[in-house]
């Protein structure tokens, strides 16, 4: 019992990073219809900002750790967001008229220029972030062991998406948002900009993207400039298994995928662990192919 | 002069689907443009609406020209279009849909206003004001398109076949409530195949066929037009 807690926490911890992921990809296809695949790739330079801002400053030393990560989260989320500004720019808007193939193959050449700008800057080599900036403590209840990075890094995977759900639901912008993964005609039809509404949408997903990459920098305390390949792609099939352009089903479908994939590790074999992921994806396209909270609405005439 | 299209040319690709439109609607009036599938009456609202880029010509409403707006911006400016299938955003609810029209207006006393005319003109919806859009009958949700149009205030509204797939009795609920709109001063552009009821409603009307404007009359003389009645009317 004890090891199922605690395999499900760790499961809760990984799969928090999952769905911080998956909303981006969520987010921009719900309303572009796009699979970012430069997304991966955006965390991979979420996680590559934060350990230059955290070694270069020594933020730590000055204003204490715990505002140090804050400050820290805030920064790599702007740049990040800048860059995925810069992305939509560049590689998605003037594609917007062509053929959907065509914003796809963009996609993944914005993918290989990422993470190949990322090689050249940083080198090929793993990167490992100072690891005494947190303090050493953990929680240890019923035998429990839960280190403090852990919880950091779910309540602030938590508190980003209820946040988030809060936004999209409650706030005219995020109906506007809403409106336009439904219809980008009617939506320009009742005055919202739908241009505006998509590079929210780039801020938004690349910032999530980018804090989950500093999460995995301060929780693995690795890093490497091809680790958005594999997080990407988990985060992906997180989004597949929600229900791809749901947005709750993208934070779901992340919680979801962390714990099968830690409890699978745990009670089959470490070295399944992606592969029961995957198994996950294949089973969900076989048996529900909307995902969990896909929407079907009967269509009237 | 409230709206002024001046030969207005359009292309889809290559193809060039309106040859040089001209068209006039003064404040006031309700002008319906009648014409068979194909002959650009759709593409003419897209245009004035700012989804479609003219060519050649100029939209002009309240001498601002419009064709170089984008879409959004025209909206703020007072025209308002009920897209044709209605295209409510089925997945959010009628409340919503109804704060979404409203979008571009900040004054929340105005906005309240008239969601209560919105609800006095079709009380089915304040009934079903927390019900998914996507939900609703083919004829409630063209009450809430043309309700979503309204929330933004405009001077002029374009509606692009409200009566499309709607029984009889429907659409007589519906033109009843577009005489409502007019009689508060809204003016309307009315693109219809339903030619008789168009035409009883309508003050003037033009038709059109492939891309061009063929004729232009007072509803009364269109209504009796021996060439319309055998066209449109399906009168001998």
């Amino acid at each position: 019992m004890e090891e199922f807690l605690q395999q499900f926490i760790n499961g809760l911890t990984v799969g928090g990073i999952y769905a911080l992921i998956a909303l981006g990809y969520t987010m921009v296809y719900g309303v572009l219809k796009l699979i970012n695949f430069a997304h991966g790739d955006l965390f991979t330079i979420g996680a590559y900002l934060g350990f230059t801002l955290l070694t270069s400053f020594g933020l730590a030393d000055k204003i204490g750790p715990f505002a140090a990560i804050a400050v820290l989260a805030l920064m790599v989320m702007g740049l990040v967001a800048v860059i995925g500004i810069v992305l939509e720019r560049a590689a998605y808007r003037p594609l917007r008229n062509s053929p959907r193939l065509s914003a796809v193959v963009s996609a993944l050449g914005a993918s290989i220029f990422f993470q190949n700008a990322v090689m050249l800057i940083y080198g090929a080599r793993f990167h490992v972030y100072p690891q005494n900036l947190l303090p050493k403590i953990a929680l240890n209840v019923f035998g429990l062991y839960v280190p403090f990075v852990k919880i950091l890094v779910l309540v602030a995977s938590v508190a980003m998406m209820v946040g988030l759900y809060v936004f999209i639901q409650r706030t005219t912008i995020g109906a506007a948002i809403r409106a336009a993964a439904i219809d980008q005609g009617a939506a320009k039809l009742v005055g919202i900009d739908v241009n505006g509404v998509i590079t929210l949408v780039f801020v938004i997903g690349p910032a999530l993207g980018g804090l989950a990459g500093l999460m995995v920098g301060l929780l693995y305390g690795q890093i490497k400039f091809t680790m958005g390949w594999l997080y990407g792609l988990k985060a992906f099939t997180a989004a597949i298994l929600g229900g791809i352009g749901n947005i709750p089903g993208a934070m779901l479908g992340g919680l979801i995928l962390g714990v099968v994939e830690a409890l699978g590790s745990a009670y089959i074999s470490i070295a399944w662990k992606d592969a029961i992921a995957f198994c996950v994806l294949i089973l969900i396209l076989i048996v529900r192919p909307t995902g969990l909270l896909g929407e079907r609405v009967a269509e009237k005439v | 002069m409230l709206l002024q299209v001046v030969d207005l040319k359009v292309k889809y690709g290559n193809i060039e689907a309106l040859h040089g439109i001209n068209l006039e609607v003064k404040e006031g009036e309700i002008v319906t443009i009648l014409g068979a599938n194909g002959a650009g009456k759709s593409t003419t609202l897209m245009t004035i609406s700012g989804l479609l880029r003219p060519f050649h010509g100029a939209v002009y409403f309240d001498k601002i020209a419009l064709h170089k707006k984008p879409a959004h911006e025209i909206v703020k400016l007072g025209i308002s279009q009920v897209p044709e299938g209605r295209r409510v955003f089925d997945t959010l609810t009628v409340q919503e849909n109804l704060n979404l029209g409203a979008f571009t207006c900040k004054d929340k006393a105005r906005v309240q206003k008239t969601l209560e005319w919105i609800y006095e003109l079709f009380p089915i919806l304040a009934e079903r004001r927390s019900q998914l859009a996507g939900t609703l009958s083919g004829g409630e949700q063209q009450m809430l398109a043309i309700a979503r149009a309204l929330m933004s205030q405009p001077k002029i509204l374009l509606l692009d076949e409200p009566s499309l797939g709607l029984a009889p009795l429907l659409v007589k609920t519906i033109f009843q409530a577009l005489k409502e709109i007019n009689r508060q001063g809204v003016t309307i552009l009315l693109v219809e195949q339903n030619a008789r009821a168009a035409l009883k409603l309508a003050h003037r009307g033009y038709v059109m066929e492939v891309g061009h404007i063929v004729l232009a009359d007072s509803a009364e003389n269109l209504l009796a037009n021996p060439e319309v009645r055998r066209a449109y009317l399906g009168g001998k």
